[in-house]
């Protein structure tokens, strides 16, 4: 009998359905990956494995069988035996995931005990044994630690050490990877390769990144709207897609390997020699006092100059949008200053304009969008509200929407429509430069594809600068001109796109790009190569 | 659905997550309430008496201060005559031991001391407070610096005892009801002061009053534009709380006899020689007592429902019984059905 | 853990920095009242000659300054008094002289102060078990009938103020049922069973309201932990209930319940005020309402100053055990 079987498999919350009709089926050992964007019900199906719907007045209808257990028919009893025992999950958010006011080694020790009846030695023993198993150093010290003296990283690892504590067949990982960094998340999926080559154990991988399932399994399941769309070998899944979802999806993903498609209208001469148009020099910035202070940036100087987008990449904790916020005079230096127009600047300028991460915050929930995106106009001393009206109007049909959205609240627009709002609104100042703050990584990557599309149209017929800040080095690379990567507040290098990402100079450069994961499943395991001896190397 | 005629060309996944806000959202979630709504009446009810305790005692044909000794055994130490502590045609709840004066128009003339005194006080303790917390949270380092010592002290200092100490040195020409209203409002305004103070520096925090300033609008219109709506929710939420703190501490002090003073009834101190009647007049401690517990339950149980529909976070916490299934069904859904 | 001593040191000296500002803010509004000071603290049958004796002997010719200095001297120093004829030495924590009595301040409420602390402490004892305890089980039995009946029990204890509960358990457990006698109180050293005895009931008049708010608190912050994302693990992981409710929810409720200790202090010290009055219990609450009503301005600042240095110590130590039951708070 397989691992898991899954027939026909339905779960509805109230009127809505979030599974319909799902049936797949995994061996021993063996791996496959749930692949959907939001809303496509993949987590739901993952829940469903350990019986997590029930009491919760969710309905589950098919037949569900794991590691020899009947999910829907077991009693609590069984349930409690398979969760953790026989399958053991792994969740998105590692910090809100383990308890904030116990020791890690407690966390794990009470888990292994609920399953072992093992003395509280033996099984404070076993939590040291399976903390070093994933490669945490020093783990008798650490797992007296609490989550939040952890590192992103770290605690990922410590969840996946209290998933290994009983020696599960299966692991299900939802959305493992999805909080962490680039370099991290490439060193979790190496974890979980490894460990399972080493125990054997099979995996379900829940994820919306089509590349952290190419890197991680054997088999591919599409989802959308509740339903599978394709299912099969991941090479011929991501190779040869047979279904228009599955394309259109792969087609959205951005490419760290392909240099930028969007053809130059205006002519910008390479290199940065073209007028320019923001200048920073020897900026810093400083938070806290005395032993506290941290300096978020540190001497970091760059121009922008007209028709350019400059791309700027780097982990949390770079210093990127702490840069972003300085650019725009959100936030002031504490050293070094800011030119815009040649002209010394400090506080912000309707010219430098910015579009937020957050679709949900970057738009106030008691105003229409039509007074929102009508701010600029009114606080430059436009009177005449039939020209307010009007010049919304046009700038909500630029942005893909209508012009009778005006008295409509935020609430009644999708995360993409919300972040075309948003653009709107920064287009209504004129300006000259936009400061592009994550603007996509919330967006699922369909929606991220058309905004950025529509952030490079209106560059191109405006002869806007735009400073593109990401995480994400793929959409740099798909946007941008000049590339400028940070680490720890301060530029590592510089450069024209695609002599940064084809040949780059600065080994942390370098590791990021090996840490990008691949769509192809032969390129993953030659980088997951390259790693290792990168690895040695540092 | 309103998200049909939405016509952006978004992929299928791209889509309104629902979940309205504003005041429309607001009654709807106030109105699934039961337990609120019943409180609400209650409420209404009891303002309604307070306003009308002129119009009501002229239909008994009462006053408040007159004195009735013919309606008192003082040979018995000064029970009302007759039974049931002098219920009759005239006196529709009876009269008060000792001095005859009609309990019902007392009862409705204390109504308005004690809701009059605690929304007066609660009007001075939010002003205070908001302006004291905005203040803090949009001054320069310095200001917030000193204004939060201030607050922190306000907090620390004990209220009854303070009030009970003010109370006393005031000259007696001050009219009473308004120095208890000032007295608490000026001493009370702490935690409101903090809860702003957070409020405000949370919502300066947000990308939309960012994208404001970067519209070129100066502190003051993004101040009130973005902002000061912003507080309503917490100002109102914890105003509805400190209603009903504020009438029992009213009650407390002229139960302790420096509240309000005689001959202006109010209940606290109707309670105060009312342990003494209670075989002969049972009435004369179960009416104040119960028309305090009453209103204290009426205007608690309409603040956790004000609060449940302002803030549904709070909702699964302090939710009243109603409406359960509904809501646990839409608990459910939320978190599950959306994301992945 | 030097952060940690840090932080306990600078919060003690905000704790002092407080303490100063309130006497000054004490001092000044009972001394700068609208009004003659001298008329007020004589009584309004006092004769000119008895109210400008008063008024040079609290020095009201002094600028007001001069006059807080010396009341600091008497504080720390100790301080010599002219009542008529003799002189009366008040030693070290000086408050200064009752008009009344010309008993020193500090003796008074020392003699009080047992009565007080017993009442408040004993109290908060019964608020704290019935009210977390009540929480506990009402979380534990969500969605169950028995929670909607404690939720109701708790809401009504809310709205039911501290001396009419007090008046009712007075009249119906002594009067009616005659269960118990009417209280009078007996020091701990005495008896200590007939310290308990006595005490019961003005215990659970002042801890019922106090209770009811931290059932409230208890429940929602349970419940709030109860939707966390870590309790999810722990259930995906096959732990129990009890040990999800016992263990984790519970240890999330740790935090709040202190800060909500410290924040009620202060009312319930107000509450004990009213639980003196009604009992007839000879603690600093009644001695402050007699203090009050004969207008003694003396035993009034020295009481509500005394009063609030218990709330301030009490809100600093709660603060420190906040830090400590949460150890993710940022100790600055």
């Amino acid at each position: 009998m397989s691992l898991v079987e899954v027939t026909d498999l339905t779960v509805e919350f109230g009127e809505l359905r979030a599974v319909d009709g799902l049936s797949f089926a995994l061996e021993q050992g063996a791996a496959l990956a749930l692949v959907g964007e939001s809303g496509s019900g993949k987590s739901t199906v993952a829940s469903a494995l350990l019986g997590l719907h029930r009491g919760t007045g969710a309905r589950v209808g098919g037949s569900v069988h794991v590691a020899g257990t009947d999910v829907r028919a077991a009693s609590d009893e069984e349930l409690r035996r398979l969760r953790g025992g026989k399958a053991a999950m792994v969740f998105q958010d590692p910090l809100s995931s383990l308890d904030p006011y116990y020791a890690i080694g407690d966390q794990i020790a009470e888990v292994y005990r609920v399953h072992t009846r093992a003395s509280r030695r033996a099984a404070r023993a076993r939590a040291v044994e399976v903390l070093d198993r994933v490669g945490i150093p020093d783990a008798v010290r650490r797992s007296r630690s609490r989550p939040h003296e952890f590192s992103g990283g770290m605690r990922q690892r410590a969840l996946i050490a209290m998933a290994l504590a009983c020696e599960p067949g299966l692991l299900i990982a939802d959305e493992p990877t999805t909080a962490l960094d680039v370099t991290v998340q490439a060193q979790i999926l190496d974890l979980l390769h490894t460990l399972r080559e080493e125990t054997g154990m099979g995996l379900l991988l829940v994820t919306h990144d089509v590349g952290v399932a190419a890197e991680s399994v054997d088999e591919v399941l599409v989802m959308r709207h509740g339903r599978a769309v394709e299912h099969g070998a991941v090479q011929e899944v991501l190779g040869a897609p047979s279904e228009a979802y599955t394309r259109e999806l792969l087609g959205a993903v951005p490419r760290v390997d392909a240099a930028r498609v969007a053809p130059q209208e205006v002519p910008v001469s390479e290199g940065g020699s073209g007028e320019p148009v923001l200048e920073a020099t020897g900026l810093g910035r400083v938070f806290g006092r005395g032993k506290r202070a941290f300096n978020a940036v540190d001497d970091v100087s760059l121009t922008i100059h007209r028709g350019e987008t400059l791309g700027i990449v780097g982990e949390s904790g770079s210093g990127k949008t702490t840069l972003g916020r300085m650019l725009v005079g959100l936030l002031e230096p504490t050293a070094g200053e800011v030119r815009f127009d040649g002209r010394v600047r400090s506080g912000v300028d309707p010219a430098v304009q910015m579009v937020f991460q957050d679709p949900v915050s970057s738009l106030n929930p008691r105003r229409s969008v039509g007074e929102s995106i009508a701010d600029p106009l009114r606080a430059r001393g436009e009177k005449d509200e039939g020209r307010v009206r009007g010049r919304v109007r046009e700038l909500l049909e630029r942005v893909g929407l209508e012009g009778a959205h005006y008295d409509r609240y935020p609430h009644e627009f999708s995360g993409g429509q919300r972040q075309r709002v948003g653009i709107a609104r920064a287009l209504a100042a004129d300006p000259r430069v936009i400061v592009c703050d994550e603007p996509v990584s919330a967006l699922d990557v369909t929606t991220q594809a058309q905004v950025v599309a529509l952030l490079g149209e209106l560059q191109r017929e405006l002869g806007l600068a735009l400073v593109f800040v990401a995480h994400d080095l793929a959409v740099v690379r798909q946007v941008s001109d000049r590339v400028v990567v940070m680490r720890r507040g301060r530029i590592v290098e510089e450069g024209p796109a695609d002599a940064v990402y084809e040949s780059p100079r600065d080994l942390y450069t370098k590791q990021l790009l090996a840490a990008v994961p691949a769509l192809d499943p032969a390129e993953a395991a030659r980088r997951r190569a390259a790693r290792r001896e990168l690895a040695v190397v540092v | 659905m309103s998200e049909a005629l939405l016509t952006a060309q978004t992929s299928g996944t791209d889509t309104v997550v629902p979940g309205a806000s504003g005041a429309r959202q607001f009654w709807r979630r106030l109105r699934a309430q039961r337990a609120a709504l019943v409180a609400a009446a209650v409420v209404a009810l009891l303002v309604l008496l307070a306003l009308a305790a002129p119009l009501l005692t002229a239909i008994e044909g009462q006053d408040p201060t007159a004195y009735h000794p013919s309606l008192i055994d003082s040979a018995r130490g000064g029970v009302p005559v007759g039974s049931l502590g002098g219920i009759s045609g005239e006196h529709w709840l009876g009269v008060e031991p000792q001095t005859g004066r009609d309990l019902f128009a007392r009862l409705v003339y204390g109504a308005r001391v004690s809701l009059g005194v605690a929304l007066a006080a609660t009007v001075v303790q939010v002003t205070i407070g908001v302006v004291v917390g905005v203040a803090a949270a949009l001054g320069s380092r310095w200001v917030d610096q000193l204004l939060s010592r201030i607050t922190d002290i306000i907090v620390a200092l004990p209220l009854m005892i303070m009030a009970l100490a003010l109370l006393a040195i005031v000259p007696s020409t001050f009219p009473r009801p308004v120095l208890v209203a000032l007295v608490i409002g000026l001493i009370a305004w702490g935690n409101i002061a903090k809860i702003v103070r957070a409020q405000t520096l949370t919502l300066k925090g947000l990308d939309y009053v960012s994208a404001s300033r970067l519209s070129g609008w100066g502190t003051w219109q993004v101040a009130r534009r973005e902002l000061l709506p912003g507080l309503a929710a917490p100002v109102i939420t914890y105003s509805a709380l400190l209603v009903p703190q504020n009438i029992t501490v009213e009650a407390a002090l002229s139960f302790l006899g420096v509240g309000v003073k005689p001959p202006t009834p109010s209940w606290g101190q109707m309670l105060t020689a009312a342990d003494v009647w209670y075989q002969a007049a049972p009435q004369y401690l179960l009416l104040p007592a119960g028309a305090l517990f009453v209103t204290v339950l009426a205007l608690t149980v309409l603040g956790d429902g004000v609060r449940t529909a302002l803030d549904p976070r709070a909702a699964s916490r302090l939710r009243v019984g109603t409406g359960r299934k509904r809501e646990a069904r839409a608990d459910a859904a939320e978190p599950k059905g959306g994301t992945s | 853990m030097t952060g940690f001593v840090g932080f306990a040191l600078r919060r003690a000296l905000g704790m002092v920095i407080t303490l100063f500002a309130i006497s000054v803010i004490v001092y000044v509004v009972f001394y700068v009242t609208p009004g003659n000071v001298a008329q007020i603290t004589c009584g309004p049958r006092c004769s000119p000659a008895q109210v400008h004796q008063v008024a040079e002997q609290l020095h009201l010719d002094d600028p007001l300054y001069v006059r807080y200095w010396h009341f600091l001297q008497g504080l720390f120093a100790g301080q010599d008094y002219s009542t008529g004829t003799a002189v009366q030495h008040c030693s070290a924590p000086c408050l200064g002289l009752s008009y009344q009595s010309d008993q020193q301040v500090t003796q008074l409420i020392l003699a009080k102060l047992p009565v007080s602390l017993s009442l408040v402490f004993g109290a908060m004892v019964v608020w704290l078990v019935l009210g977390v305890g009540t929480g506990v089980l009402s979380a534990w039995r969500r969605g169950r009938l028995s929670e909607r009946l404690l939720t109701g029990i708790t809401l009504a204890g809310v709205a039911t103020p501290v001396f009419v509960i007090g008046l009712v358990l007075l009249i119906v457990v002594c009067g009616e049922l005659e269960l118990l006698p009417f209280p009078q109180y007996v020091a701990l050293t005495d008896d200590p069973e007939q310290w308990a005895w006595n005490l019961l009931l003005p215990w659970l008049s002042l801890a019922l309201i106090e209770a009811a708010a931290f059932a409230r608190l208890t429940r929602a912050s349970m419940l709030e932990t109860l939707a966390e994302d870590h309790i999810r693990t722990f259930r995906a992981y096959g732990v129990g209930e009890r040990s999800i409710i016992g263990r984790h929810a519970l240890r999330g409720a740790f935090a709040p319940v202190i800060a909500l200790n410290a924040n009620n202090f202060g009312g319930a010290v107000g509450g004990a005020v009213l639980t003196e009055t009604l009992f007839g219990l000879p603690g600093i609450g009644q001695e402050l309402v007699h203090a009050v009503n004969v207008v003694d301005l003396p035993v009034v600042v020295g009481m509500v100053l005394v009063i609030g240095f218990f709330v301030v110590v009490a809100n600093a130590v709660a603060d420190v055990l906040y830090a400590v039951a949460d150890r993710r708070v940022v100790l600055t």
